[in-house]
């Protein structure tokens, strides 16, 4: 089948999709747009997590189909050309950043929670992320990132 | 043919910060922006999918296997079996059992038996279901102590179901005391979860070899092991790092490197592998389950007399790092105290279970789960604080550890329970409190009522590199050139950056011995030397040695250039500045358009194999030591736990990048926590239960407390610039830690890991 789907404001087409294919698969293999992670691949742990009609979602739930006339945002949509976002920014200066393989799922997740948040409380943050899988950070300096992007977004 | 569409990058950004500062990491923006080319992300115009068939048993003869229906499905490029491995099908990182595809005999669960390669990765699933293999199925050998012990069971391999027995006897093994405390402890299989799954790309060459494009920890051995199940010369199975989501000694052994290079050069295509996460649980090892019979005596003022211990650690179905298991574990097995007299034996052995590797911690985290607990139980039979206790029988510079090793470096520990007994602790609770953060948090299971609070200690010892006689080396080229009319620095190695912050270390050791801002970090490749594993808590310890090692020949070669002594100079800043801080040279000037390029290799001081007989011996080249305080509230009424504070003191020698340590000693306790509460592969009947990240649970962002972290930095003479090897010892302590803590609120005995609701409600 063929999927037209908005991504990062452009227009994309897909063709000779396989039914069974995930948006995750066609944004990575189809699209060339690998910012979004293969880590379960059943909604587990947050790394494919992508804006979907402005909405945070596991693109590895979604079936290709189902994106069909879409509005998706991924990782790699959340700079402004060279301009990184302030969750972008905070997740690096903080060391947030350690193998990063959950890092682009918890930037959208992040985002999003800053969006509707803006100054989010610790337990907020906590719960806002709990989706979120990492391994390697033991979380505390991902609070420390969330923190700073609020505070930064708030002087913007 | 052409390296794959988003390789792995040079590595620049960051262009400030020489050792103890803490610059960003150069691979930072990258990661953040998702262009960073993990393994998994790895894309090849022309590329076929590789897919591997599994052993649903744990233990199996083949007595047919016929691949023909799924060779002839549309769309099937190649099938393969362990008649088509071209060269020794057999490899292992210590012992050489393993075979990359079963011929006759499957000995674990997940066993690859056959792979394939196909247009599309839903076709190779639907593929594997062709292949026909009739079986013999076996009752599978599961219990390791019988498996050490019972001759009348069927043997996995030729040599029987013993990989390693290691004795150790300090003293007089048969010493008495006046206060002794026993006990029987258990520890669950527990999982390495990195997020990045198991995967790579296999480009075929043109001169026959392959280029393999991959996540691992090693690149050299997989080179070596790879290309002899190949059949190749080592120099033509060339490897690349790509990015690497985590590794934590899930990546030391073989999963797709074997199989991705058959299909690639039987079938002349890039051949892409890349695991779910399913299959990820089937193709990495884990880490060794352990049942431990410990019994310490001391005496009436608490001190250790003796410590009589028996260990068996579950190996699975093959080798892997198991008798580096029982080494460590047997050497490590009183902890960081001072105990004269001693009698262990260590047992790996193999059964039918799935194969037990390496893991962060290799070989510590059981004993140190068991001899923790003992602490405690031992300072409750003396009445005595179980802080003041550990202080008390504290290893320190001078002593002999239970190998006749004399501690020749500092060993603080007694500092680094004092530092984390001083620490404040959190409020103790009081009034309404909110119900996300009591045990069970959101669910609205409890409003405080049944909930019971409870601290408690835990403090390892852990071997940093590798030891029992190994040569453990690294090797580094520099490169000195002058870009833009600026002198730039270029380091190369094979050493894995797995997420750790190798890449900004080596970045921060260039700048620091060369003088200079800019240092970009080529990509690990097999084109250089051997750099060994991104494990046993060691890269920063040796590759950053061999990076020092070869940007001071580098500078030596500057100063050879100019024609003065190296006496007294140094490079600063671009320049070349004698002991006067006169400035002899400017470094672009000097070099022009002629680089200096040297490569250097760094090897620690020697270590030497145990006496088989007695354990004794020189056998590690450092320690590292943590120390953990956790407090935890419990829910008596469910068995629930809610860590509430986790703190660690560790000594680090050196802190190079202070915030990289800090985050290091986090994330390694969030494994230790993760074990000690919910982090185990369930197996029954050699099956394992819960392959997926909805029933093996790892901690997420709610289940980890507030951490304060105290680092002590206490030089090591022998190393280079006194580093001690940080990564493993704060994932070792926090364990016991936690469940000491939870047993001082609920006053059970626990002897098991991880603690399950049941096992606080005891229903």
């Amino acid at each position: 089948m063929r999927v037209n789907v908005t991504v990062n404001g452009e227009s994309r087409r897909a063709d000779n999709v396989w039914e069974g294919e995930s948006l995750l698969y066609v944004l990575r293999e189809r699209l060339g747009l690998p910012g979004s992670k293969n880590a379960c691949e059943q909604g587990e742990c947050g790394s494919c997590t992508v804006y979907l009609d402005g909405v945070p979602a596991c693109a590895c739930l979604v079936a290709a189909g189902q994106a069909e006339g879409r509005e998706v945002v991924t990782v790699e949509g959340l700079a402004s050309g060279d301009d990184l976002d302030p969750v972008q920014e905070s997740f690096v200066e903080q060391g947030a950043v350690q193998c990063g393989f959950c890092t682009p799922g918890l930037l959208v997740a992040a985002h999003d929670l800053i969006e509707r948040v803006p100054d989010p409380s610790d337990v907020e943050i906590r719960e806002a992320l709990a989706g979120n899988l990492c391994r390697c950070t033991g979380y505390e300096k991902i609070l420390d990132a969330v923190r700073d992007a609020a505070a930064k977004k708030a002087v913007r | 043919m052409s390296a794959p569409a988003r390789s792995p990058q040079e590595l620049h950004d960051t262009i400030a910060g020489g050792i103890g500062e803490s610059p960003l990491r150069p691979d930072g923006t990258l990661k953040v922006r998702g262009e960073f080319a993990y393994s998994s992300d790895l894309w090849h115009e022309d590329m076929l999918w590789g897919a591997t068939l599994r052993s649903p048993h744990p233990h199996a003869r083949i007595v047919r296997l016929d691949v023909s229906r799924a060779l002839a499905q549309p769309g099937v490029h190649a099938v393969l079996t362990h008649e088509d491995v071209p060269g020794e099908n057999v490899y292992g990182l210590k012992y050489q059992d393993t075979p990359a595809l079963a011929a006759d005999l499957v000995r674990y669960q997940g066993e690859p038996i056959a792979i394939l390669a196909a247009d599309h990765p839903e076709i190779a699933r639907q593929a594997l279901k062709e292949i026909v293999v009739e079986y013999d199925v076996l009752e599978p050998i599961t219990d390791p102590e019988r498996a050490a012990h019972d001759a009348t069971l069927p043997k996995l391999h030729p040599g029987g179901n013993l990989v390693r027995h290691q004795r150790i006897v300090k003293g007089d093994p048969a010493a008495t005391a006046d206060v002794v405390v026993s006990g029987v402890y258990e520890i669950g299989m527990q999982d390495q979860a990195f997020l990045g799954p198991e995967s790579g790309l296999a480009v075929p060459a043109e001169d026959g070899g392959v280029d393999l494009y991959l996540a691992t920890q090693w690149l050299h051995v997989d080179q070596r092991q790879t290309a002899k199940a190949l059949g190749l010369p080592v120099d033509k199975v060339r490897l690349t790092l790509s990015g690497v989501g985590g590794a934590f000694g899930g990546r030391e052994d073989l999963s797709m490197q074997i199989h991705s290079c058959m299909l690639a050069l039987r079938t002349g295509r890039p051949v892409k592998m890349s695991y779910n996460r399913l299959e990820s649980f089937f193709g990495h090892v884990h880490r060794h389950p352990a049942k431990m019979y410990y019994e310490h005596g001391a005496t009436k003022d608490g001190k250790l007399v003796y410590v009589r211990a028996k260990m068996y650690f579950d190996g699975g179905a093959y080798a892997s790092k198991t008798p580096v298991v029982v080494g460590n574990g047997t050497t490590l097995s009183v902890g960081p105290y001072d105990v004269p007299n001693a009698h262990i034996e260590g047992w790996g052995v193999y059964t039918n279970n799935p194969t037990c590797g390496a893991m962060r911690g290799l070989g510590a985290v059981q004993p140190t789960y068991a001899y923790e607990s003992q602490m405690d139980k031992l300072a409750a039979a003396l009445d005595m604080d179980p802080a003041e206790l550990r202080i008390r029988n504290a290893l320190s510079e001078g002593s002999t550890v239970v190998t006749g090793q004399v501690v020749d470096f500092p060993a603080p520990v007694a500092e680094l329970v004092q530092r984390v007994r001083d620490l404040p602790l959190p409020p103790e609770p009081a009034g309404e409190r909110d119900i996300r953060e009591l045990p069970g948090g959101a669910s609205n299971t409890t409003h405080g009522e049944g909930v019971v609070r409870g601290v408690g200690y835990g403090v390892t010892i852990k071997n940093i590199s590798y030891a029992e006689g190994l040569d453990d080396y690294s090797t580094a080229r520099v490169r000195l050139e002058v870009l833009g009319g600026e002198a730039v620095a270029m380091v190369h190695t094979a050493a894995a950056e797995v997420g750790q912050g190798l890449v900004t270390l080596q970045q921060q050791i260039a700048r620091t011995e060369l003088g200079l801002t800019r240092v970009s970090v080529h990509p690990a490749d097999t084109s250089v030397g051997d750099a060994g594993s991104s494990s046993a808590s060691r890269q920063t310890y040796v590759t950053g040695g061999a990076v020092r090692n070869a940007c001071r020949a580098v500078a030596e070669a500057v100063y050879a250039r100019l024609g003065v002594s190296a006496e007294g100079m140094s490079l600063t800043g671009g320049k070349v500045v004698a002991a006067d801080g006169e400035v002899v040279a400017d470094l672009a000037e000097l070099l022009g358009d002629a680089a200096i390029e040297e490569t250097r290799e760094f090897h620690h001081r020697p270590t030497y194999p145990l006496d088989p007989e007695t354990g004794q011996g020189d056998a590690h080249v450092q320690y590292g030591f943590s120390a953990h305080r956790a407090v935890v509230d419990v829910d008596l009424d469910l068995g629930l736990v809610k860590v509430v504070q986790l703190d660690c003191a560790q000594d680090v020698g050196k802190a190079m990048n202070p915030d990289a340590v800090v985050a290091q000693i986090q994330g390694g306790s969030a494994q230790g926590l993760g074990l000690a509460v919910m982090e185990e592969i369930l197996v029954k009947d050699g099956k394992v239960r819960n392959p997926s990240f909805t029933d093996y649970l790892i901690p997420t962002i709610l289940d980890m407390p507030p951490m304060r972290v105290d680092v002590l930095e206490r030089p090591d003479p022998h190393a280079p610039y006194g580093v001690r090897g940080v990564g493993e010892p704060p994932t070792i302590s926090a364990t016991p830690a936690i469940a000491n803590a939870i047993r001082a609120a609920t006053g059970l005995e626990l002897p098991r890991v991880p603690i399950r609701p049941e096992h606080i409600t005891g229903v």
